[in-house]
């Protein structure tokens, strides 16, 4: 086995990040936190594959997470950053724990369905419910740091590198327990798992609110950094998305989807600024050429060839 | 001596087929049974409801003193109850070694150990050592060392056996059931791999189940025998007699001559 070099990469990805985003122009700091801090939300979906499993809605808890932070500031004025991540995080933690004893029963298609149903229940509720804007949700008040408003966009953006990069550490620790290491067994052979005396179903369970955290906080960036939340945070094309971004980057590593997010985002951002009417072309196009030349996502780049 | 494994009028029906008909067992601290019986006779049946994955229709399982029969099959592989599979059940995707930590990070789990805040390598309960150390010295016991690296998905038959069987062992087994341990092997490695087992389950003083179709291994290693035909044991006693009894050489010894109908459908691979 080689060592796990995960916590140096990500000290000096910290690094670097935080550097660059004192030289880079504005709207890259933007993009960033975005990518970033959807990356959050396609670390759990990496969980999932890991196991097999793949949920069509994990935008359910993207949203919730959003909603949860919004709903702070609308209704209770409340605007620090770290109160909106605990919020989000907490919110769709939750939802995912409650919503996980009925989702961890479920594999295959079935898990991915069932959890699509979910999210388009949760939209169509936003859809129809006024206090909460309807199809036009409501503005996100500008948030806060410790009680001061952040002038400069790094600081903002420093803070959602921050995150992830905890999010990953604290993931990439999860990975390497026993119940972490379930997961590859678990899509190769569930009732060899039981028969090794372990849960599968309760160790699909915990990775579900582990990913709706993920998924919550995801959302709480989002919804300060854009300042706005609305129901489409919760449409199936946002887990779809997701989806996309977890194929494009791979499930070798935590990182993984982190990198996986900045490409698509940064993809995302220049077709469709060079070509607006045929931008999905191009990011198909990407994402063929990924899954034709690296199956294992852009992350196997990083992998010297394992021995069979 | 003691009875570690009790099974009272088991009966289990899967349709108009019958896998178990009143089957009575009690099983010895420490001794080595052998299950023989032609295909459907009921001998993976019989395995299936001790380890939980079939619910006998009527009739129940006691393990030492304790009535296990309502268990799932991870609550009775925590009491010590493991099993092997006919069919290795390997996780394809891993390696060798890496198969063999799932299970030993099951073991560590259910002790409490190997948390999200563990510092170092814990211990593993009942060995001396970290699931690193148990995993190569369990590799080492039963000679799977050289294919320690290489993915379970491109084993040899042989050795996909031998590590089905060694996954079974990290959870130090009190009684050991191992579903044909030697089909699919070699007649040369079929004595090699039973010493090789027997060896590392009496090392740990496990009792030890067996279903084999092949009857010199059975005389040669079982301490006793229970021939099943459609669903019933028809004999209950030492391979010397077992092995002569003329029901036994009539239904089962003798089926490679005369096989009897093969029951369908009685068979269920877990």
């Amino acid at each position: 086995m080689t060592r796990d070099r995960t916590l140096l990469v990500v000290l000096g990805a910290l690094a670097f990040f935080a550097a660059v985003g004192l030289v880079m122009p504005k709207w890259t700091l933007f993009l960033l936190t975005i990518a970033l801090a959807k990356g959050l939300v396609v670390m759990g979906l990496m969980l999932f594959l890991r196991a097999g499993l793949v949920s069509f809605g994990q935008a359910l808890f993207f949203c919730v997470g959003g909603y949860a932070a919004g709903s702070l500031g609308h209704f209770l004025g409340r605007s620090d950053v770290f109160l909106l991540m605990l919020a989000g995080g907490a919110a769709s933690g939750i939802a995912a724990f409650v919503l996980g004893f009925l989702m961890a029963r479920y594999r295959g298609i079935f898990f991915g369905l069932l959890s699509l149903a979910l999210s388009i229940i949760l939209y169509g509720l936003l859809v129809k419910t006024e206090a909460l804007g309807s199809t036009d949700g409501f503005n996100v008040l500008p948030y806060t740091v410790l009680g001061a408003r952040p002038g400069e966009d790094w600081v903002r953006y420093v803070l959602v590198v921050v995150a992830a990069g905890a999010a990953a550490l604290g993931v990439n620790r999860y990975l390497s327990t026993p119940l972490g290491r379930l997961a590859p067994a678990i899509k190769d052979n569930e009732i060899r798992v039981e028969y090794m005396g372990a849960s599968a179903r309760r160790a699909i369970h915990v990775k579900y609110v582990i990913a709706g955290v993920l998924a919550g906080i995801g959302g709480a960036l989002v919804a300060a950094a854009v300042g706005h939340i609305d129901p489409e945070m919760a449409y199936w094309t946002t887990s779809g998305e997701f989806i996309f971004v977890a194929i494009l980057g791979g499930t070798g590593s935590v990182l993984a989807p982190l990198l996986g997010s900045i490409i698509f985002y940064s993809i995302h951002s220049f077709a469709f600024d060079l070509s607006p009417n045929t931008w999905q072309m191009v990011l198909g196009t990407a994402l063929l050429v990924v899954i034709v030349f690296l199956p294992n996502g852009l992350w196997s780049l990083f992998v010297r060839g394992r021995v069979a | 001596m003691a009875t570690i494994l009790d099974a009272r009028s088991l009966n289990k029906c899967f349709g108009a087929v019958t896998a178990a008909r009143d089957v009575n067992a009690a099983v010895d601290t420490g001794s080595i049974v052998g299950l023989i019986g032609t295909n459907g006779a009921g001998k993976t049946t019989f395995i299936n409801l001790i380890t939980g994955y079939l619910k006998p229709d009527s009739g129940s399982i006691h393990y030492a003193g304790r009535n296990i029969t309502p268990l799932p099959p991870r609550d009775i592989t925590r009491l010590g109850i493991c099993r092997s599979f006919q069919i290795p059940q390997l996780y394809n995707s891993l390696t060798v070694f890496e198969n063999m930590l799932v299970g030993l990070g099951v073991v560590l789990r259910n002790a409490g150990r190997g948390g999200f805040f563990q510092r170092g390598e814990p211990k593993v309960p009942g060995f001396d050592g970290s699931a690193t150390e148990v995993a190569g010295h369990l590799l080492d016991r039963f000679g799977l060392t050289e294919y320690r690296d290489r993915s379970a998905q491109v084993l040899p038959g042989g050795v996909r056996k031998l590590l089905d069987i060694a996954m079974t062992m990290v959870a130090k087994p009190k009684i050991l059931l191992l579903d044909e341990p030697t089909s699919g092997v070699s007649a040369e490695e079929k004595f090699g791999i039973m010493e090789m087992v027997l060896t590392a389950a009496s090392a740990e003083g496990a009792t030890v189940i067996f279903v084999e179709h092949d009857m010199e291994v059975v005389s040669r290693f079982a301490e006793r025998v229970l021939a099943f035909y459609d669903g019933a044991i028809i004999a209950d006693a030492p391979p010397a007699v077992a092995l002569r009894d003329p029901e036994v050489q009539r239904y089962v010894v003798g089926s490679e001559l005369h096989r009897p109908d093969v029951k369908s459908g009685a068979r269920r691979h877990a």
